[in-house]
């Protein structure tokens, strides 16, 4: 009952892409009865099409489009061409992640506050508090089934958490468990449990993990309110001479180019793509593009300090059996400035299966040092490090000077840099995480360096200054008003949190509000 | 997928004795690399077959893995000569990288060296080379993407179709 719109149709919403944000707003506003097209560039892949294996799944979900990178980060040397680990199809990266689903820290909203000026970080307090967002965190882990929350269980722990959680007891931390996780631990939502197939990054083909694509994206539909066009791929947002946006120019599946009218656009194509399209979207009243009158569209790109750490034991662990992230420390996500940086990280299992460890437990090496770690695969256990990094205006999302993609725009160049504070937090974390697989006899333990990114953030944040931010707290942009950005690019910091619950609470909280101002005729 | 096959044509031990070694197991015959205790061998289209023979011991020697057979590395080096068929400067590359070894190697070329050790100081010489670095870069992914060498690693690969693990072990440690 999906209902189809119209090219010429400006009384629609339409939102650009389907991920955690794009899907959720999408549903949030049809059940409020608004009409609501969500334009999505990959195609639509359903859950029991996804596969069982990581090249294959990498090709047929990631976002493989040609990008570039520069800066210091190891990415860009080991892999030039891929900064981000996300996928181009209908559900965006809510069908790659892990599910992990944490709320913010109060202090994590007011960083500037609490951090005060730290050398070459570009710190902002968000215009919006902890208490502000709880109501709608409350209803995302409603919605999402978080485990932990509304008397849902905890997942139960598998190898990989047992021996994590060992160490974690001889280190003394006393928060850990299996994570509050958007997997179900029994069946809710007409969607059945966890069957601890591992393989989450590679879509659930269960659908027991929490995806736009089979929750928010067919509810939606069901009010026959909200049409999903798969294989549209937005290339520039059209405005008028008042300066309000009037519409979007897509690529469809041949690359034909159709012209889309809508009442309110909503950007959420992740904080790679939202920010490049708004400087693709540049015209002779916005030169800079669209919504950048502060000239942050793309900078303070964000990405999480993050890392793994590795270790290989007597005997066997079997790391990849079972859910992929249930289990977390979260005794190191405080702000403590006595071990040496601000901000804090959380410990979490990891693991990859063999073909993805190879290529990513320590990209370019070679030789019986690294292919000796992994015939010792299956005595294997594995973490994840995921902490706060500081905005830095240098670190941004650039247009490529040269380079095009097949519709004729500027490709995304990606420039990422670790802040020395980044790096204070890494070394910690890894000494902390090696130290803990040590606690319990672990013969080697390997700190891999981060992977291309999953936790892309900040490339149009929020803030109450219109010369210091691109988006207000409701995500609208300050300078259109009939503009919105509806995923991670709005986030003024990261928190040490896995981003996710944190853009599904937003894009409930911008349903109300878009809802409200639709009904009052102020947009 | 490499054209793997099984070698019928029987090369009797004398005839083996008479053609050059590879290791100690691969033979050059024609334009085929020839395992012949182990029944299999790849033929070269465009790369010379020493030239391919050289690239198995190569990728042994990048990515060292006293339990697997040749044929995994043989499978895994397959795509170079694929691609040399395709693309000529590609080819070059790797016909002049290897070239390039033999001559870094002295008298008996690359597989002419015995001790793995002194292989892997010659390629420590050239591993910044895009000869090197295009040789590396695809191993990584033709090499351990083999489905058949997976459980020789203790990795069971695609599990949906089996139920998952939440009746197969996903929490069966016992040592801790």
């Amino acid at each position: 009952m999906a209902a189809p719109y119209d090219l010429k149709d400006d009384g629609v919403v339409v939102i650009i892409g389907s991920g955690a944000g794009g899907g959720t707003l999408g549903n949030e506003l049809a059940q409020r009865g608004i009409d609501v097209l969500i334009l999505e560039a990959g195609s639509r892949i359903e859950f029991e099409d996804f596969i069982n294996d990581e090249w294959e799944s990498f090709a047929q979900l990631a976002w493989l489009d040609h990008r570039t990178t520069g800066g210091g980060w190891r990415v860009s040397k080991d892999f030039p061409n891929l900064p981000a680990w996300i996928v181009k199809a209908v559900g965006g990266t809510t069908t790659h992640w892990a599910g992990a689903s944490l709320r913010f820290q109060e202090h994590e909203f007011k960083t500037l506050t609490h951090y005060g000026r730290i050398e070459g970080a570009n710190l902002n307090d968000w215009p919006l508090t902890l208490a502000e967002l709880e109501p709608y965190y409350t209803k995302a882990e409603d919605k999402m089934g978080v485990t932990r929350t509304n008397d849902i269980e905890g997942l139960p722990g598998n190898n990989n958490f047992m021996v994590f959680k060992a160490g974690a007891d001889k280190l003394g931390y006393k928060e850990c468990h299996t994570g509050r996780m958007a997997i179900n631990s029994a069946d809710r939502d007409d969607r059945m449990s966890c069957q601890q197939t591992g393989f989450c990054f590679q879509g659930c083909k269960w659908g027991a993990k929490w995806s736009t694509l089979y929750t928010e994206i067919p509810k939606g539909e069901a009010t026959g309110k909200l049409e999903v066009r798969p294989n549209a791929h937005v290339v520039k947002i059209e405005h008028d001479k008042t300066g309000k946006v009037t519409g979007v120019v897509y690529a469809d599946k041949e690359g034909k180019l159709h012209e889309q009218k809508a009442r309110i656009v909503c950007l959420a194509g992740n904080s790679i793509e939202s920010p490049r399209l708004l400087l693709n979207s540049h015209s002779a009243k916005f030169p800079d593009g669209l919504a950048n009158s502060s000239g942050q569209v793309g900078k303070n790109y964000m990405r999480h300090t993050t890392g793994s750490v590795y270790a290989v034991f007597e005997k066997p662990v079997h790391m990849y059996r079972g859910t992929t992230m249930a289990g977390i420390i979260r005794d190191e996500a405080r702000h403590d400035p006595s071990r040496g940086f601000a901000g804090g990280y959380e410990m979490e299992t990891l693991s990859l299966g063999l073909p993805f460890l190879a290529a990513f437990l320590d990209p370019g090496a070679w030789g019986r040092s690294f292919t000796s770690a992994l015939d010792n695969y299956a005595n294997m256990a594995g973490m994840w490090i995921v902490g706060e990094d500081m905005p830095q205006e240098q670190n941004a999302v650039k247009l490529h000077r040269e380079l095009k993609d097949q519709y004729g725009m500027p490709i995304p160049d990606v420039w990422f840099t670790d802040h020395p504070n980044d790096e204070a937090m890494r070394n910690h974390a890894y000494k902390q995480g090696m130290a803990l697989y040590s606690a319990i006899g672990a013969i080697r333990t390997f700190p891999t360096p981060p992977y291309p990114s999953t936790h892309n953030l900040g490339t149009n944040r929020m803030s109450d200054k219109a010369s210091d931010g691109v988006v207000n707290k409701w995500g609208q942009t300050h300078d259109v008003k009939n503009l919105f950005i509806s995923d991670g690019s709005q986030f003024t910091t990261g928190g040490a949190e896995n981003p996710t619950l944190t853009i599904v609470a937003l894009a409930i909280r911008q349903a109300d509000h878009i809802a409200k101002e639709m009904a009052a005729g102020t947009i | 997928m490499a054209t793997i096959y099984d070698n019928r044509r029987g090369i009797s031990r004398r005839e083996l004795l008479k053609r050059g070694t590879v290791g100690a197991a691969l033979i050059v015959s024609g334009r085929a690399v020839i395992s012949p205790e182990n029944a299999w061998g790849l033929e070269a289209t465009a790369l010379s077959p020493e030239t391919v023979a050289t690239l198995i011991l190569i990728a042994r020697d990048i990515y060292p893995h006293d339990q697997l057979a040749d044929r995994f590395y043989a499978i895994a080096i397959k795509g170079q000569d694929t691609r040399a068929a395709k693309d000529a400067s590609h080819k070059a590359l790797i016909e002049d990288g290897v070239a390039d070894l033999d001559k870094r190697a002295g008298s008996g070329g690359y597989r002419g060296l015995s001790w793995e050790r002194d292989r892997v100081a010659i390629l420590r010489e050239i591993e910044t080379t895009p000869f090197f670095q295009a040789v590396r870069g695809d191993l990584v992914v033709s090499l351990y993407d083999q489905k058949e060498l997976w459980p020789i690693f203790g990795y069971e690969g695609e599990s949906y179709s089996e139920g998952g693990y939440i009746d197969r072990g996903f929490n069966d440690i016992e040592w801790l």
